[in-house]
């Protein structure tokens, strides 16, 4: 028990955050409890509104919980007076959707703000920053005001900036949502990369099921106010339970559809990575001596291993369906039979 | 065209209107500009909220902003006489600027802080910034070209009432067209003043815009 609490980055325990307003309280989080293990990339998933910024807000207490604790490296943050609060808040670096540079500064002195306010050494800052600036890849744009980079390059100052002070962890709050697909692929490079290398612990907050299948390991799902579900992305992935990670993974790509003629039985066959999933159809077809319609099929490369579904309608003939359902089952298939795609 | 005399006067005037303008512009900053500093900080969404603080500035600097200039300048006769030994011409003057001023100016402070992104704000905390840090490392070097601005136009209005304190025996070039103006009816030179007023007016605000234009680097 002892040994596992020494994996533990981040925990939150019973956390709850209400907001008073005009309009009364609103409940942005209830009763949260959860771990974030050292160098692990952690992702949490919800609609908007479910409650993410306020979660990574109150990780770093820029939100103080109405309730609960929040505990950062074995230290229960909510119990430091400010001072050892901002000194711990040196340890872990954020990065914002809209990126959050000082405008009036170059990329250089930008990265260098955070060691400023650790009261480091103008040089020695200056020295590090340029580094930093090195590893995301911004070097000749250091002497470069925001306002003449692309989104991209000024997630990149932020990413540096926020990795100075050579933090234990970073949060990203949405920190791809204003960029276009490839630059989102190449930042979310960035921040695998820099997990791999620095060993960081990434908290990654988005309202896209894409990013976290390209970076998490583990995934949170809010929906109002509460965790929903919680596990490995490729658990998630295959085999939602909660209704929320069913909607999240399923209609990510494509609106559901339901079939309403009734008669015919639709099979949605899940991979997990220990089927592949061409001879387990092909075999299904020869062994049974019938034929399916694939209806959908989506696959995805996760962690180096092919996970993926597919929704194949089954012959109408009903011994024929029950066979190839059968076959499934024997091989451990994971499979269910649906009436939506 | 006019005698020696009177270039002589008017020269004596601008550099009266700019002393009093510029000393007092200087001093109200050097009240206002802390003002608005502590308004915005000490605002309850601000970075360190201190309610009662943030009302009574709020209150003082309302009730000075709400007196008319020409009866403000006359209800601190008194302390323009403790502070300067003496009531009249642009020495004088100066106090009743500053006070009409000061107030003026924090309210103008207090929105170009006010501009500065929140998210900015955000970032700093989020990187353990204490209030000081944030206040003059991230607030007024943000807001820097803006407060620029306001400082353009704070010097203008300074100089339009240093003109009216002319009316009380205030120096400068109000004085002049006052008193040429207005009781001798030598309208030349009243509008000779005037035309020298607006060039002033003209000179200091693209000045002042130029130099904000320049700082910004939001392009
Ligand atoms: N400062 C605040 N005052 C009042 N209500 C707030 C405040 N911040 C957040 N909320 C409310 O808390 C709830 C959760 O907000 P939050 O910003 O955490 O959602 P989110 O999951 O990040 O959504 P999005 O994907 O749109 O960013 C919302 O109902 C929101 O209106
Ligand atoms: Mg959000």
């Amino acid at each position: 028990m002892e040994m596992k609490e020494k994996n533990v980055m981040i925990e939150l325990r019973e956390m709850s955050k209400s907001f008073s307003t005009k309009n009364g309280m609103v409940h942005a989080l209830d009763k949260i409890n959860l771990k974030i293990e050292k160098g692990e990339i952690f992702g949490i998933i919800g609609m908007s509104g479910a409650g993410k910024s306020t979660l990574v807000r109150c990780i770093n207490l820029l939100e103080r919980p109405t309730e609960g604790d929040v505990f950062f490296d074995g230290v229960n943050l909510t119990a430091l007076p400010p001072a050892e609060l901002r000194k711990a808040r040196q340890s872990m670096g954020m990065i914002f959707q809209q990126f959050n540079l000082l405008m009036q500064r170059t990329a250089l002195e930008n990265v260098c703000f955070p060691l400023e306010i650790a009261g480091v050494k103008k040089e020695e800052a200056r020295k590090r920053a340029e580094e930093l600036l090195e590893i995301v890849g911004l070097a000749d744009r250091k002497h470069s005001y925001p306002s003449q980079l692309s989104g991209g390059q000024k997630q990149r100052v932020a990413i540096a900036r926020a990795l100075t002070t050579n933090p234990k962890v970073l949060l990203c709050d949405e920190a791809t949502s204003a960029l276009d697909p490839n630059t989102t692929r190449s930042i979310l490079e960035l921040l695998k990369d820099i997990n791999k290398r620095l060993g960081i612990t990434v908290v990654v907050i988005t309202h896209e099921m894409s990013v976290i299948e390209e970076i998490c390991q583990r995934v949170a799902i809010i929906d109002s106010s509460k965790i929903a579900e919680l596990g490995t992305v490729e658990k998630i992935f295959t085999t939602p339970k909660s209704a929320i990670g069913k909607q999240l993974v399923y209609s990510e790509s494509r609106p559901q559809t339901n079939f309403d003629d009734s008669n015919t039985r639709y099979c949605r066959i899940v991979f997990d990575g220990e089927t592949s999933f061409e001879p387990v159809l092909a075999n299904m077809i020869l062994e049974c001596q019938g034929v399916v319609n694939i209806m959908y099929a989506n696959t995805r490369n996760i962690d180096g291993q092919a996970y993926g579904q597919m929704v194949v309608q089954l012959p109408p003939d009903e011994k024929m369906a029950k066979k190839m359902l059968a076959y499934l089952e024997a091989k451990h298939v994971n499979f269910e039979e649906v009436d939506y795609v | 065209m006019f005698k020696e005399g009177i270039l002589q006067m008017l020269g004596v005037g601008i550099y009266e209107s700019l002393y009093m303008t510029l000393i007092s512009t200087f001093v109200a900053y050097v009240i206002g500009l802390p003002v608005g500093l502590i308004l915005v900080c000490t605002d309850k969404e601000g970075i360190r909220p201190i309610v009662w603080l943030n009302k009574l500035l709020g209150f003082i600097v309302n009730v000075l902003r709400s007196v008319p200039f020409l009866i403000l300048m006359i209800t601190v006769i008194p302390v323009t006489r403790a502070i300067m030994g003496t009531t009249i011409g642009s020495k004088a003057t100066i106090v009743p600027l500053v006070i009409g001023a000061a107030p003026f100016i924090a309210r103008m402070v207090e929105s170009s802080l006010k501009e500065v992104d929140k998210g900015v704000i955000e970032a700093a905390e989020s990187m353990g910034a204490s209030p000081f840090q944030i206040m003059f490392k991230v607030l007024l070097p943000e807001a820097k070209p803006s407060l620029l601005v306001g400082s353009a136009i704070s010097v203008t209005t300074i100089l339009a009432y240093s003109a009216m304190a002319g009316a009380i025996g205030g120096g400068g070039l109000g004085a002049i067209a006052m008193n040429y103006g207005y009781y001798r009816y030598q309208e030349d030179i009243m509008f000779i003043t005037v035309i020298l007023l607006v060039i002033i007016v003209q000179i200091l605000q693209e000045v002042g815009m130029r130099i904000a234009k320049i700082s910004d680097k939001r392009l």
